[in-house]
């Protein structure tokens, strides 16, 4: 007698796990595999030196320090954004929801311009900025602008099916129970949104690693104090240097992946305990 | 009296969702809300909750107990409201849902730990439910759900209770052994209680009282059986228990609101298969016959209009009569009610003869 297999509802298991593979290998694993074995190529030693060198240090400090800075002012202002997307009904919302879809569309290099032209000294925001003592532009306050700016729609777009999901009534219970507005928002609401926000956040925070095209616009790119690492990974491939540009490369992507992982498990945890400890 | 509502009136958008409705509730009675999808009742239920408010200008009126709280928002109402999808907080064990309304609450006025931690064993015990407190709502049953609900809306000590159709997302069985054990908690724990359902058994087989409302408007108030056999218009005819509506009229009965008259199966007598057909007795061709349990069911087509109807008589008449497919019967109509123009007759035939021809206006008492 012929056993019979699982059936799956899906049909062609190997095929599409195959297909899968295929995809995946060819523009990510293939492509990541190779940096990391260029980069092997200048030995122990010198990836040390190239990854630790002073002016690198200071690129990864700018990097993912303004990247976090700028992935958390995202998921505070994307969640008050997406709640008022969803929530609100205002003249003008189709408008400002096709909005925030822009920053993907738009050459970063264009939105590096823009930004820069606007945030500069004698630009229309700069002007305003500049007498209170902000420097807006060619700054680090600058570069956070600007990836803020690519980040923003990563965690409205996360968030907004999930607060059109969020039931109403489950506000109205504890409403009903007697919960202040901010209580409801505390224990209710946030709880619920959380493991969206820190997706988004993720997402966000990702984006901001990457962007490479708005940032040198703005940042004024100063070695030690403006300069964000994927310009030093561009700097050393202008100067040939193709596997001190590579060991950099690998030892951010390492750093992302770990943190990317954190935060992911501080997802699956938000999930899952979420507020039962409250 | 546990709860007045007084002209009451809610618009959506332009269309009326209550229509200057008033209801009394009296202390401890279970009441239901009976009637269509979007005849008002779960907003009138929202709207007593504190939920969803009357339109500005309108002289509406809330009390609990007597004490007016039209103005007073739904936290400190003291009401419990359960939601027909339960509403329950997700991310909460069965614990913190229950616990919830305790631990909202402001400063002096929240229990300690352990009064918290006692009350809500108090809570899951009385909805047999002790032993899941660390469970999630997502691994609950619909009835268990249900029951946490409840004890949410009981954690903090409601006034009167407020339930938005409670079995409308059960499958029927559980739904039957829930509604058993909602009334005798119900009357257990004495509290005021409103429940919106859609369901006429339901209604009619739980609640003290019985509300049927159609078109933002109340039709009828009245204990169940009261409302049952002595609906006050057509639409609480229609809508609760099988009817027959004849539209050819009867010869000999008031002709006032136009020809339409309301029969119950139950009130079809098939009198035999010869008999001539005399003031009330009606020719009729039988179409179906069906019996399950004590009844049999006839469907029948009136000779004279081809009207179809549906008598229902004991199974064991059934029998004796030997009826079947495309006989046609001499039938009698036991009790037709007629509406003429909000006007209620009654009337008795006995033997083909009219022995009896009330014409009485039904009052919301409860004479029934």
């Amino acid at each position: 007698m012929k056993t019979t297999a699982p059936r799956r509802v899906i049909p062609g298991f190997g095929l599409t796990f195959g297909l899968t593979l295929t995809y995946l290998g060819l523009l990510v694993l293939i492509p990541l595999a190779g940096i990391f074995l260029k980069s092997a190529g200048i030995g122990w030693q010198d990836f040390w030196a190239a990854t630790t060198s002073r002016q690198v240090v200071a690129s990864y400090r700018v990097s993912f320090g303004i990247s976090l800075a700028a992935a958390a002012a995202n998921m505070v202002f994307g969640c008050l954004a997406a709640w008022s997307i969803v929530r609100y009904r205002f003249p003008g919302r189709k408008f400002i929801d096709a909005l925030v879809d822009l920053p993907f569309a738009l050459p970063t290099a264009v939105a590096g311009i823009a930004l820069t032209s606007l945030y500069a000294r004698t630009g229309w925001l700069g002007s305003i900025f500049y007498p209170l003592g902000l420097e807006t532009a060619y700054s680090r306050l600058g570069i956070f602008i600007a990836l803020t700016f690519v980040g923003l729609p990563f965690v409205i777009r996360t968030l907004q099916p999930v607060i059109a999901d969020l039931d109403i009534e489950i506000e109205e219970a504890a409403a009903s129970l007697g919960a202040p507005r901010f209580q409801t928002l505390w224990r209710v609401v946030f709880p619920a949104l959380l493991p969206a926000m820190l997706t988004g956040f993720a997402l966000a925070f990702a984006r901001a690693l990457g962007e490479y095209g708005s940032v040198i616009f703005i940042s004024g790119n100063m070695p030690l104090r403006t300069e964000i690492t994927p310009l030093v990974i561009v700097k050393f491939l202008e100067q040939h240097q193709v596997e001190h540009a590579t060991a950099v490369a690998v030892f951010m992507l390492v750093c992302s992946f770990v943190l990317l992982l954190g935060v992911n498990i501080l997802q699956r945890w938000s999930e899952s305990a979420g507020a039962a400890r409250a | 009296m546990g709860i007045q509502a007084l002209h009451l009136t809610k618009t959506f958008g332009g269309l009326k969702a209550l229509d200057d409705v008033s209801l009394e509730v009296p202390d401890g009675k279970l009441v239901s809300l009976l009637g269509p999808s979007g005849s008002g009742k779960t907003t009138l239920l929202r709207i007593l909750a504190g939920l969803e408010f009357c339109d500005h200008g309108t002289p509406a009126k809330i009390l609990f107990h007597g004490k007016d709280v039209s103005g007073v928002p739904a936290g400190k109402r003291k009401v419990g409201f359960v939601f027909q999808h339960y509403a329950l907080f997700r991310h909460m064990t069965v614990f913190g849902n229950i616990a919830f309304g305790m631990k909202v609450r402001r400063g002096g006025l929240r229990p300690s730990k352990d009064r918290i931690k006692n009350r809500v064993g108090e809570l899951l015990e009385l909805v047999r439910m002790s032993g899941l407190e660390r469970r999630y709502p997502s691994e609950l049953s619909g009835g268990q759900r249900q029951r946490v609900a409840l004890a949410r809306a009981l954690a903090v000590d409601p006034e009167v209770l407020l339930l938005d159709e409670p079995f409308g997302a059960l499958d029927a069985k559980v739904r039957k052994g829930l509604r058993r054990w909602l009334r005798t908690f119900q009357e257990r724990l004495g509290l005021t209680t409103i429940f919106v359902t859609h369901d006429q058994e339901e209604a009619l087989e739980l609640a003290d009282e019985v509300v049927v409302m159609n078109n933002a408007r109340i039709e009828q108030v009245g204990d169940p059986q009261y409302v049952y056999d002595r609906p006050a218009t057509p639409f609480v005819i229609e809508f609760l228990g099988n009817v027959n509506k004849l539209v050819a009229g009867l010869s000999g009965l008031p002709k006032e609101g136009g020809n339409v008259l309301y029969v119950r199966p139950h009130d079809v007598d098939i009198v035999g298969p010869d008999e001539a057909a005399g003031e009330y007795v009606i020719k009729a061709r039988v179409q179906h016959v069906f019996s399950a349990g004590n009844y049999g069911r006839i469907q029948l087509e009136r000779l004279s209009s081809r009207e179809p109807f549906e008598a229902e008589i004991s199974r064991e008449r059934l029998r004796q009569l030997e009826i079947k497919y495309g006989d046609v019967l001499s039938v009698v109509f036991r009790h037709v009610r007629l509406f003429p123009r909000g006007k209620f007759f009654e009337t008795d035939v006995r033997d083909g003869k009219l022995v009896g021809l009330r014409d009485s206006l039904p009052t919301n008492g409860e004479d029934g």
